[in-house]
C-alpha cells in the first residue's frame, strides 16, 4: 500500500481531522483556539455527506462548553460508538473530570489536542505543553506528534491502539507551530485506516456498550472497603499499553513505510550528549544535531519521546546510547515549585529505578530545562546552546533557553546567528495586510508547489495581535528534501512587501539574506520608488545587494475589479521571480487554484482573479538600484518621546515585533500591566478619515458616540481655552442652552482612526446644497493627517468638562465625558466597542470590570498595548479577565470584595467618629451617590477624611486610610459576549442573577462566537449560517432577557445603539443605578455577519424595526410604583424580518445554498418575532402586585 | 369563441400571458395561474449585474476578514453547494416546466458582452420555451451615443438569436429616437417578437431626509395608451408578433391592445392585486365581449385598429397635446 502515496498539502488540524472523521461515529465539539478548525472541518465534511470508513456520516454536535463536549463523548462511548473530540488549553482542563472517568472505565477513545499554553499570569493562544501536562494523572495514554505528517499518522496510531489497549489516548501536537503549519504530506488512504481499525476490536468496543438488551451498570459509588482494590485492577492494561502501541506502530509501518517507535533516537550511536524532548521541537533538534555533529565532530544525539504516557521506561533505556554521559531534558511547560518539569522528572525516575534495579551501571548527568512556552521560537541556535551547556563541567540545571532571564539567571547563552539552513531550500517571507489576502494566496502557493512539483513545501503564518489593520507575515519554504525547520525563517532568499506603508514603519528587509530578491508593491512607477524609501531600506538594499522588483499591485487590482485584494497579483509575481515553475505553467497552476478555491463563489470572482493574474507580470519591473543612499528620512520612532519609560523600553519593542529581546526583569511577576498605553501606538492604518465641517454640524455628538475606537471626540469648553490653537483648528459656538456661550469642537484622531466610516453613517446632518455631504466626511488620510494630528494634540489638552455640569446624560450629553477606553485593536466598525466606551464614559472612573474571554478580552487586554485608560485624576477602569466560563462568578467576587471593603470602611469610620467628627461621618455614611454630583461630593468628603486621618497612627485609622476610597460608590461590571453569556458561562450567569448583589452585566451579543471565527452559539438566530450550523440554524435564539426577567428582581434591558441611542444610554444609567443584578443585552453587529460594517448601525435599526431585536427595559423598581415593570421601547414593528435577513451574508448564504429552506427559516423567524413581540406587548401591559400588597 | 393566437411562433389558446413577476417564486401560484387559464408564463429577469454584484459582495464578505487574526482565520462556514450564480434561476425554469404544461419564457437582462450569450444559452439548456431579452439599462454616460446603444443592442440580439434555437423576444422601452426603425432592425437581427413596453423603477425624492428613493408602483390602465399607440404603429410595419405589457387590467384593456395589433397581453399588476383566478374572469368577459360584438374569433380583431387598418390613423400620428385636445373637442 505504500507504493503509491497520495500527497496533499495541508495543515495538521486538517490532517488530524481527516483521520478522526473517518474513524469515528460521534464527534462532540466546542470551539477553542488553536483546535477549532478540526471540529469545523468535520462539521463541513459531515454537512457534505463525507463518510467514515464504515460508510456512515459521523454525528457532529457542538456543545455549550468543553465540559459539555466531553460529557457527550463519555455518554456516546458508554453507548458503544467510536467517539472523538478536539480541544486545547483551558478546554482540555474542563475535560479533566470526565477524562478520569473515561480512563477509569477503560474506554477505547482517542482525542486530539492542539497543545496550547494555559492562562496563568496572562492568557496565551499559542502553543506549549502546559495543557496536556495537566492531564498526566487522568490515566490517559499520551502520544506526541512533531510535524504535520506525524500528526496525521499518530491520529490513526492512537485511534487504533486504544481499541486494543482499552486505555484512552490523548494525541497531541503543538498548537500553531504544527496545527497551523501547512506542509506536504502523504495521506492515509481509507484502506490503511480500515486495516488499522481492527474490525474485531471495534466489535469488542461495541460489545462493552451499555444496552437494555444486555443490561449492566457502570459508574457505581464505592466505599473504603473496595475502591482501592478496584482502582488497582486496571494496572495490567497500563503495563501492556506501550507494547500495544509499538505493535500498532509496526503494523502502521508495514502498511505505509513510515516507521515510528515509542521513543526514537537519532544521532551518533556512540553519543555522549543527548537531548530528550517531544513535540514539534524534535524536528528542529534532529536537524540541528545532524548539522552540529558535522560541523564540530561532537558525539551527540536526540531522543524523541512519542509515547509519553504510559511512560515507556524500557524503550527509553534501550534507545539511549550506552555511551551517553550527559542528558538535557527539554520541557515545553513550567511547573513552578517542582523539582523539575514533568519529562525531566520522568527521565530522572526512569534512571534512578534502573540503577536501583541494576539495569544500568550509572546514571548520566541529567539536567532539565524549559523552552518554547507560548510558541516561543525554538531554533537550531538554541539546540546548540543546550549542547554547549552539556559541554560544561557543571551544566546549568533547571535552565531556560530562548529567553534572557536576567532575574533568576536560568537562561542559557546561545548565538542567535548560528544558522544551519541549507541553500537547497528556498526561503521566502511575505509581509501583507490581513485584508489584502496575502496569507490565502501563500497557502495556495504552497499547495501549488507541493502538489505540482516534486518539491517539499512548508508554510507558516504569523498574525497580528490586532483585529483591524492587521499585518501578516508568511514564511514559506520549499525544496527537494523534506523540510524539518519547525521555526521561522531568519535569512530569506525572497522577501515580498505587499503594502508600501510597512516600508515607512518597520524594517522589512532585516530578514533578507545577501543577494536576496525583494518584491515591493508600491504606488509609484518603478523609477520613482527609490526616492520614497527611508534611509534604512535604501542602505540595506545597497549593502545586501538585493535585486529589487516593484509593481503597483493596487492599480492592477483596482483595474481588474479586485479592489484591495492584491493577493493574486503578488502571487503571480512571486512565481515569476522564484522560478519554481516555468512562468506559463505557474500561471496555469495559479488559475487552477483560483478556480478550485473560488468557483463555488461564482465565475465572476474567478474571472476577475484571472484578469488580475494576467495583468500582473506586465506591470512588474526590476528597479535599478542607485549606488548610494539618497533618502533623508529615517523610520519613525515606535512611540513618541513623551511616552512613559515603560512604554518606551518595553511596549515599543513589542510594537516593533522585537518583544523576544525583552529580558525577564522588565516584567511584573504577577502579570500586572499598565493601562492606557494604546495611545502611544500610533498605527495610522486608515486610508480615509472623517473631517469635520462645522457649517453643517448640528452638535448631536452621534459621531463620537458610535466610534468604535474613540477616535472622534467632542468637547465643550471656554473660549479662553482656544489660546494657542493651531492654524485651522475649528471651534464653533455651542448651540444649545445648557452651555450657551461656550465653544464646541469635533475632532478626529487621525492616527488612531481605522477608517470604518461608521461615524459618517451616523451623522444625521446634511449639507443643504449638496446633501451627499454631511457634517463629517471621509477624506484622504495622507492629505489630512499632519494637520489633523496637530489639531488633535491641541484638542486633547483642552480641559475636560466638569462632569457635574452635564444636566442631561443622554446620547449627546454622555459624549462630553472622557472615554476611558480608547484606540483598541478591535475590528474596524466593531459593534461591541461603542458600548464599552460609553460604559467607561459614564462610570469608568469608579469601575471594576470582569471580562469574559473572547473578543472583548482580546481588544481589552491583548498586548502590546492596553486601551483602558485614566482621567486627569488618574482614575479609570480596573480590568481583569479570569476565564471564559467563570466570568459572572469572577465579577461577583469583585462585588463581594468591594462590599466587604466598604462595610469595613464604614465600620472603622463609625469607630473613629470621635476623631473624625460626627458631621463628616454622618455625611459620608448617608451620602446620596446616585448622580455625578453626589459622587464628586463624596470624593471630596473622603479626601477631607483622609486629611483628618493623616498622621493618626492608630490601627483603625491606618485601616480606614487604606479602605477610605471604598466609601465612594464603585460600579462592578461583568462583560462578555454571547458565547459566554448564553453558552459556556450561562450556569454562573444564572446563579449570579439569582442573587441580589449589585452587579451590572453587559452582554455584547454578536449572535456568534466571534473571537474564534464564527461558530454558532445559542444566541445565533434562526436562519443564520455559522460554523457548526453550516446549513443555517434551525432553532430559535435563546431569549436570555426573558429568562432573566423570570426572576423578577433583575433589571433587564435589550438595547441597540444604532436603533435608539438615547435608549442605550438610559439603559446603562438605569442598570447601574439599580441596587441589584442588572443585565444589558446589546445588539452588536460583527464582521462575522458578513457585510460592510459601515452599515452596522443601519442594520441594527432594521433589526429593531422588524421586531427581531426588540428594545425594552424591565425595571423591578416600577412594580412598587404600580407600573408594569416591562417597558417595550419600540412599540411598533415595520419591515419584515426577511428583509433584514437579506442584508447579511450569514443569512443570504443559506438562501444561496437552499432557497426553499431559507424561505422556511425566514418564515419561522418572522413567526418567532411576532410571537415574541406579542408576548412582550402583553407583559408590558401587566402591573404586578407589590410585595407590600401581598403582605397585606 | 376561438381565442387562439400565435406569439413568438408558439400557438397559444388565448392571449393572456403572465408577465415577468414574483408570482413564479411559488409553484402553487403558478399552478393556479395555469388552472385559471393563463396561456404562457414569463419568468422575472435574470439580472446579470445582480449576479456579478452578489458574487463579488459574497466574496468580499468571506475573504476580507479572513486570514487576519490567528484565532479566526475565517468567519463563515464554507459549504460546497454554495451558489451565487444563476443556478437557482435555471433550476426554477426546470421546476416550472415540470409543474405546469404551459410554455415558460425565460427573461434576461445582461450586463457584460459575454454575459448575454452565456446566460441565454443556459436558460435554453434549462428548458425554457422562449427567451425575452430585457435590453434596457439607464444610459447616464454622456460619452455614449444613442447610435452606440442601438448598435450594441442589435449586435447582441443578433448573436443571441443565432446561438439559441428557442424563439427570442425583445422587451423594449419607449425611449428610442426612432422606435419603428429600431424595431425593424431588431426583427432583422432575428427577434421573433417585441414586448411593448418595459416599466421601470422611478426615483422619488424624500425632501425631509434628502434621499433619492427608488420607487416602484403597480401599473394602472392609464399607462396603456402609450402602448396602444406604439403597438398600432409597429404591428402595421414590423414583421413580428407583439406582446402588450404595462397597464392591462381589464377585458377592455385587452380588447384595445389586441385591436391595436398585440398577439398577447402580459398581465402582472392586476393578478398581483386580484389573484391568479382573475384570469378566469378576464377570459370569460373577453369571450362574452367578442360574441356580443359578433366577432368570429380573436384573430379577426387582432390588429384591426392598427396604423394601417384603422379608419383615421392620424390619432396615432399626432404627438402634440393641443391637437389631441382639439380633436377631442371636435368629437
Amino acid at each position: 500500500m505504500s507504493s503509491n502515496p497520495v500527497t496533499y498539502t495541508l495543515d495538521a488540524n486538517e490532517a488530524v481531522a481527516s483521520v478522526a472523521h473517518r474513524t469515528n461515529e460521534v464527534i462532540a465539539i466546542y470551539p477553542i483556539t488553536p483546535s477549532s478548525p478540526m471540529g469545523e472541518f468535520c462539521d463541513e465534511w459531515a454537512a457534505r455527506g463525507k463518510q467514515n470508513i464504515w460508510g456512515g456520516i459521523p454525528q457532529i454536535t457542538e456543545m455549550q462548553s468543553e465540559g459539555g463536549a466531553v460529557g457527550a463523548v463519555h455518554g456516546a462511548l458508554q453507548a458503544g460508538s467510536l467517539t472523538t473530540t478536539f480541544t486545547a488549553s483551558q478546554g482540555l482542563l474542563l475535560m479533566i473530570p470526565n477524562m478520569y472517568k473515561i480512563a477509569g472505565e477503560l474506554t477505547s477513545f482517542c482525542m486530539h489536542v492542539a497543545a496550547r499554553s494555559l492562562a496563568t499570569h496572562a492568557l496565551s493562544i499559542f502553543g506549549d505543553h502546559s495543557d496536556v501536562m495537566s492531564c498526566r494523572m487522568t490515566g490517559f495514554a499520551m502520544l506526541a506528534s512533531g510535524s504535520v505528517q506525524e500528526a496525521h499518522d499518530m491520529a490513526l496510531i492512537g485511534q487504533a491502539a486504544t481499541l486494543e489497549a482499552r486505555v484512552p489516548f490523548l494525541h497531541f501536537f503543538d498548537g500553531f507551530r504544527t496545527s497551523h503549519e501547512v506542509a506536504k504530506i502523504n495521506m492515509l488512504p481509507d484502506e490503511v485506516l480500515k486495516e488499522m481499525m481492527d474490525a474485531e476490536l471495534v466489535a469488542k468496543h461495541r460489545e462493552r456498550a451499555l444496552t437494555p438488551d444486555a443490561p449492566k451498570l457502570r459508574g457505581t459509588a464505592q466505599n473504603p472497603d473496595t475502591f482501592f482494590q478496584a482502582r488497582e485492577a486496571c494496572n495490567p492494561f497500563y503495563d501492556a499499553c506501550p507494547q500495544i502501541v509499538q505493535k500498532t506502530m509496526d503494523k502502521f509501518a508495514k502498511l505505509t513505510g513510515r516507521e515510528y517507535n515509542l521513543v526514537d533516537y537519532v544521532g551518533d550511536p556512540d553519543a555522549e550528549k543527548v537531548i530528550v524532548l517531544m513535540g514539534s521541537a524534535i524536528t528542529c533538534a534532529d536537524q540541528a544535531c545532524e548539522r552540529i555533529a558535522k560541523l564540530t565532530g561532537e558525539k551527540i544525539g536526540v531522543l524523541k519521546i512519542r509515547l509519553y504516557r504510559p511512560f515507556p521506561t524500557e524503550a527509553f533505556l534501550n534507545a539511549i546510547p550506552k555511551s551517553c554521559k550527559k542528558i538535557a531534558v527539554l520541557d515545553r511547560t513550567k511547573e513552578p515549585g517542582s523539582t523539575g518539569e514533568p519529562l525531566y522528572q520522568d527521565i530522572i525516575t526512569a534512571y534512578a529505578e534502573a540503577l536501583a534495579e541494576g539495569k544500568v551501571d550509572s546514571i548520566p548527568q541529567i539536567v532539565g530545562g524549559r523552552y518554547g512556552l507560548s510558541s516561543k521560537e525554538f531554533t537550531p541556535a538554541m539546540v546548540k546552546g543546550v549542547y554547549d551547556n552539556l559541554s560544561q563541567d557543571k551544566p546549568k540545571n533547571h535552565f531556560t533557553i530562548g529567553i534572557n532571564d536576567d532575574l533568576s539567571n536560568t537562561s542559557l547563552p546561545y548565538d542567535p546567528n548560528f544558522n544551519i539552513e541549507g541553500s537547497d531550500i528556498v526561503k521566502a517571507v511575505f509581509y501583507g495586510l490581513g485584508a489584502d489576502g496575502t496569507v490565502g494566496a501563500n497557502k495556495n502557493s504552497i499547495k501549488i508547489i507541493g502538489e505540482s512539483t516534486d518539491n517539499y513545501a512548508q508554510g507558516y503564518f504569523v498574525y497580528d495581535s490586532k483585529k483591524s489593520g492587521a499585518m501578516t507575515v508568511s514564511h514559506l519554504r520549499f525544496g527537494p528534501r523534506p523540510i524539518r525547520s519547525s521555526y521561522l525563517i531568519t535569512k530569506a532568499d525572497f522577501v515580498a512587501c505587499h503594502q508600501f506603508t510597512f516600508m515607512e514603519k518597520i524594517d522589512v528587509l532585516d530578514i533578507a539574506r545577501e543577494g536576496a530578491t525583494f518584491l515591493l508593491n508600491a504606488p509609484y512607477p518603478t523609477e520613482e520608488v527609490w526616492e520614497h524609501l527611508p534611509i534604512e531600506a535604501q542602505q540595506v538594499i545597497i549593502d545586501k545587494k538585493l535585486k529589487v522588483y516593484t509593481i503597483n499591485a493596487d492599480e492592477v487590482a483596482q483595474k481588474t475589479g479586485m479592489g484591495s485584494r492584491i493577493n493574486t497579483v503578488m502571487q503571480a509575481c512571486f512565481f515569476a521571480l522564484s522560478g519554481v515553475l516555468p512562468r506559463e505553467e505557474a500561471i496555469d497552476k495559479i488559475k487552477g487554484a483560483i478556480k478550485k478555491t473560488y468557483s463555488k463563489k461564482g465565475d465572476e470572482v474567478v474571472r476577475r482573479n484571472f484578469a488580475a493574474v494576467d495583468e500582473s507580470l506586465a506591470h512588474m519591473h526590476e528597479m535599478k538600484v542607485p549606488e548610494a543612499v539618497t533618502a533623508s528620512w529615517k523610520l519613525p520612532m515606535m512611540v513618541s518621546d513623551d511616552a512613559p519609560t515603560f512604554v518606551k523600553e518595553v511596549s515599543a519593542l513589542m510594537m516593533a515585533g522585537k518583544g523576544d529581546q525583552l529580558p525577564v526583569s522588565v516584567f511584573q511577576a504577577d502579570g500586572t500591566w499598565p493601562t492606557g498605553t494604546c495611545k502611544y501606538e500610533k498605527r495610522n492604518i486608515a486610508h480615509e478619515i472623517p473631517i469635520w465641517d462645522d457649517s453643517v454640524c448640528i452638535q448631536c455628538n452621534k459621531c463620537a458616540l458610535v466610534c468604535p475606537h474613540a477616535a472622534i471626540r467632542t468637547k465643550v469648553y471656554d473660549e479662553s481655552d482656544l489660546e494657542g490653537c493651531p492654524a485651522g483648528f475649528t471651534a464653533m459656538d455651542y448651540k444649545a442652552k445648557d452651555f450657551k456661550g461656550m465653544k464646541f469642537t469635533i475632532q478626529v484622531a487621525p492616527e488612531d482612526c481605522t477608517g470604518c466610516g461608521v461615524c459618517v453613517m451616523a451623522c444625521p446632518a446634511k449639507n443643504k446644497a449638496e446633501p451627499k455631504l454631511k457634517a463629517i466626511n471621509m477624506k484622504n488620510n495622507r492629505e489630512h493627517s499632519d494637520v489633523e494630528k496637530e489639531k488633535y494634540n491641541f484638542f486633547l489638552d483642552i480641559p475636560e468638562l466638569d462632569r457635574t455640569k452635564v444636566e442631561r446624560i443622554d446620547a449627546k450629553g454622555s459624549q462630553f465625558f472622557q472615554p476611558l477606553f480608547e484606540y483598541s485593536g478591535a475590528c474596524a466598525g466593531c459593534g461591541e466597542t461603542p458600548y464599552v466606551k460609553l460604559m467607561t464614559q459614564l462610570f469608568g472612573d469608579r469601575q471594576l470590570i470582569a471580562n469574559a474571554t473572547g473578543c472583548s478580552s482580546i481588544y481589552g487586554g491583548n498586548l502590546p498595548t492596553t486601551p483602558y485608560c485614566t482621567n486627569s485624576e488618574g482614575r479609570g477602569p480596573a480590568w481583569s479577565n479570569s476565564l471564559f466560563e467563570d466570568n459572572a462568578e469572577f465579577g461577583l467576587g469583585m462585588r463581594l470584595s468591594v462590599t466587604a471593603s466598604t462595610m469595613m470602611a464604614q465600620q472603622y469610620l463609625k469607630q473613629l467618629a470621635p476623631t473624625v467628627g460626627d458631621e463628616l461621618v454622618t455625611a459620608i455614611l448617608n451620602a446620596d451617590q446616585s448622580d455625578e454630583a453626589g459622587i464628586i461630593e463624596q470624593r471630596k468628603r473622603v479626601a477631607a477624611l483622609k486629611s483628618k486621618l493623616a498622621g493618626n497612627e492608630t490601627f483603625a485609622a491606618g485601616q480606614l486610610l487604606q479602605l477610605a476610597d471604598y466609601l465612594v460608590k464603585k460600579s462592578v461590571w461583568i462583560l462578555g459576549g454571547d458565547g459566554w453569556a448564553y453558552d459556556i458561562g450561562y450556569g454562573g450567569l444564572d446563579h449570579v442573577l439569582s442573587m441580589h448583589h449589585d452587579i451590572n452585566i453587559l452582554v455584547m451579543d454578536t449572535e456568534v462566537y466571534s473571537n474564534t471565527g464564527g461558530q454558532a452559539s445559542k444566541a445565533t438566530p434562526i436562519g443564520a449560517a455559522a460554523k457548526f450550523q453550516a446549513a443555517g440554524k434551525s432553532s430559535f435564539k435563546k431569549d436570555l432577557g426573558l429568562m432573566a426577567m423570570s426572576y423578577g428582581h433583575v433589571y433587564v434591558a435589550s438595547i441597540a445603539m444604532g436603533a435608539k441611542d438615547n435608549h442605550t444610554v438610559q439603559a446603562f444609567k438605569e442598570a447601574e443605578s439599580y441596587n441589584g443584578p442588572s443585565i444589558i443585552i446589546a445588539y452588536s453587529h460583527c464582521i462575522a455577519h458578513g457585510y460592510d460594517l459601515t452599515y452596522g448601525l443601519d442594520q441594527q435599526k432594521k433589526a429593531v424595526e422588524a421586531g427581531i431585536w426588540p428594545l425594552y427595559r424591565y425595571d423591578p423598581r416600577l412594580v412598587d410604583l404600580g407600573k408594569p415593570p416591562l417597558q417595550l421601547d419600540n412599540k411598533k414593528t415595520s419591515g419584515s424580518v426577511k428583509e433584514y435577513m437579506m442584508n447579511e451574508t450569514r443569512f443570504r448564504m443559506v438562501q444561496k445554498m437552499d432557497p426553499e429552506r431559507f424561505d422556511m427559516l425566514a418564515n419561522m423567524a418572522q413567526y418567532n418575532t411576532t410571537r415574541r413581540v406579542s408576548l412582550y406587548q402583553h407583559m408590558a401591559a401587566l402591573t404586578l402586585p407589590t410585595n407590600e400588597g401581598e403582605m397585606n | 369563441m376561438d381565442l387562439s393566437t400565435t406569439y413568438m411562433g408558439i400557438e397559444l389558446p388565448n392571449p393572456i400571458v403572465v408577465g415577468a413577476s414574483p408570482m413564479t417564486d411559488n409553484i402553487d401560484t403558478v399552478k393556479r395561474l395555469e388552472e385559471a387559464g393563463a396561456s404562457m408564463i414569463v419568468m422575472p429577469s435574470l439580472f446579470e449585474e445582480q449576479i456579478l454584484q452578489e458574487q463579488m459582495q459574497t466574496h468580499m464578505a468571506f475573504e476580507t476578514p479572513a486570514e487576519s487574526y490567528a484565532e479566526a482565520l475565517s468567519y463563515m462556514p464554507a459549504p460546497e453547494d454554495f451558489r451565487t450564480g444563476p443556478e437557482a434561476y435555471l433550476e426554477r425554469v426546470g421546476q416550472l416546466k415540470d409543474a405546469v404544461g404551459l410554455p415558460i419564457i425565460g427573461s434576461l437582462n445582461g450586463h457584460s458582452t459575454g454575459g448575454w450569450l452565456r446566460y441565454a444559452k443556459l436558460i435554453e439548456e434549462a428548458g425554457a420555451d422562449g427567451l425575452e431579452l430585457n435590453v434596457y439599462d439607464l444610459p447616464t454616460d454622456p460619452a455614449v451615443s444613442g447610435a452606440d446603444i442601438e448598435a450594441r443592442t442589435l449586435a447582441m440580439v443578433k448573436e443571441v438569436c443565432s446561438s439559441v434555437d428557442i424563439p427570442v423576444a425583445v422587451k423594449l422601452s419607449p425611449f428610442y429616437s426612432s422606435l419603428a426603425n429600431f424595431s425593424q432592425q431588431l426583427v432583422g437581427a432575428g427577434a421573433k417578437s417585441l414586448v411593448i413596453f418595459n416599466r421601470f423603477y422611478q426615483a422619488d425624492i424624500d425632501v425631509e431626509e434628502l434621499y433619492a428613493v427608488p420607487y416602484a408602483m403597480l401599473s394602472d390602465s392609464s399607462e396603456l395608451l402609450l402602448r396602444l399607440r406604439w403597438i398600432a404603429i409597429l404591428s402595421a410595419q414590423v414583421n413580428a408578433s407583439i406582446a402588450a405589457t404595462g397597464g392591462i387590467h381589464t377585458t377592455m384593456d385587452m380588447v384595445k391592445a389586441i385591436m391595436s395589433g398585440a398577439s398577447t397581453t402580459q398581465i402582472v399588476s392586476a393578478l398581483l392585486q386580484l389573484g391568479p383566478e382573475y384570469i378566469r374572469t378576464l377570459l370569460s368577459n373577453l369571450k362574452q365581449w367578442l360574441s356580443e360584438h359578433e366577432y368570429e374569433s380573436l384573430n379577426q380583431m387582432q390588429g384591426s385598429m392598427n396604423l394601417q387598418k384603422c379608419p383615421d390613423p392620424s390619432a396615432y400620428e399626432r404627438a402634440n397635446y393641443m391637437q389631441v385636445l382639439q380633436s377631442w373637442k371636435i368629437k
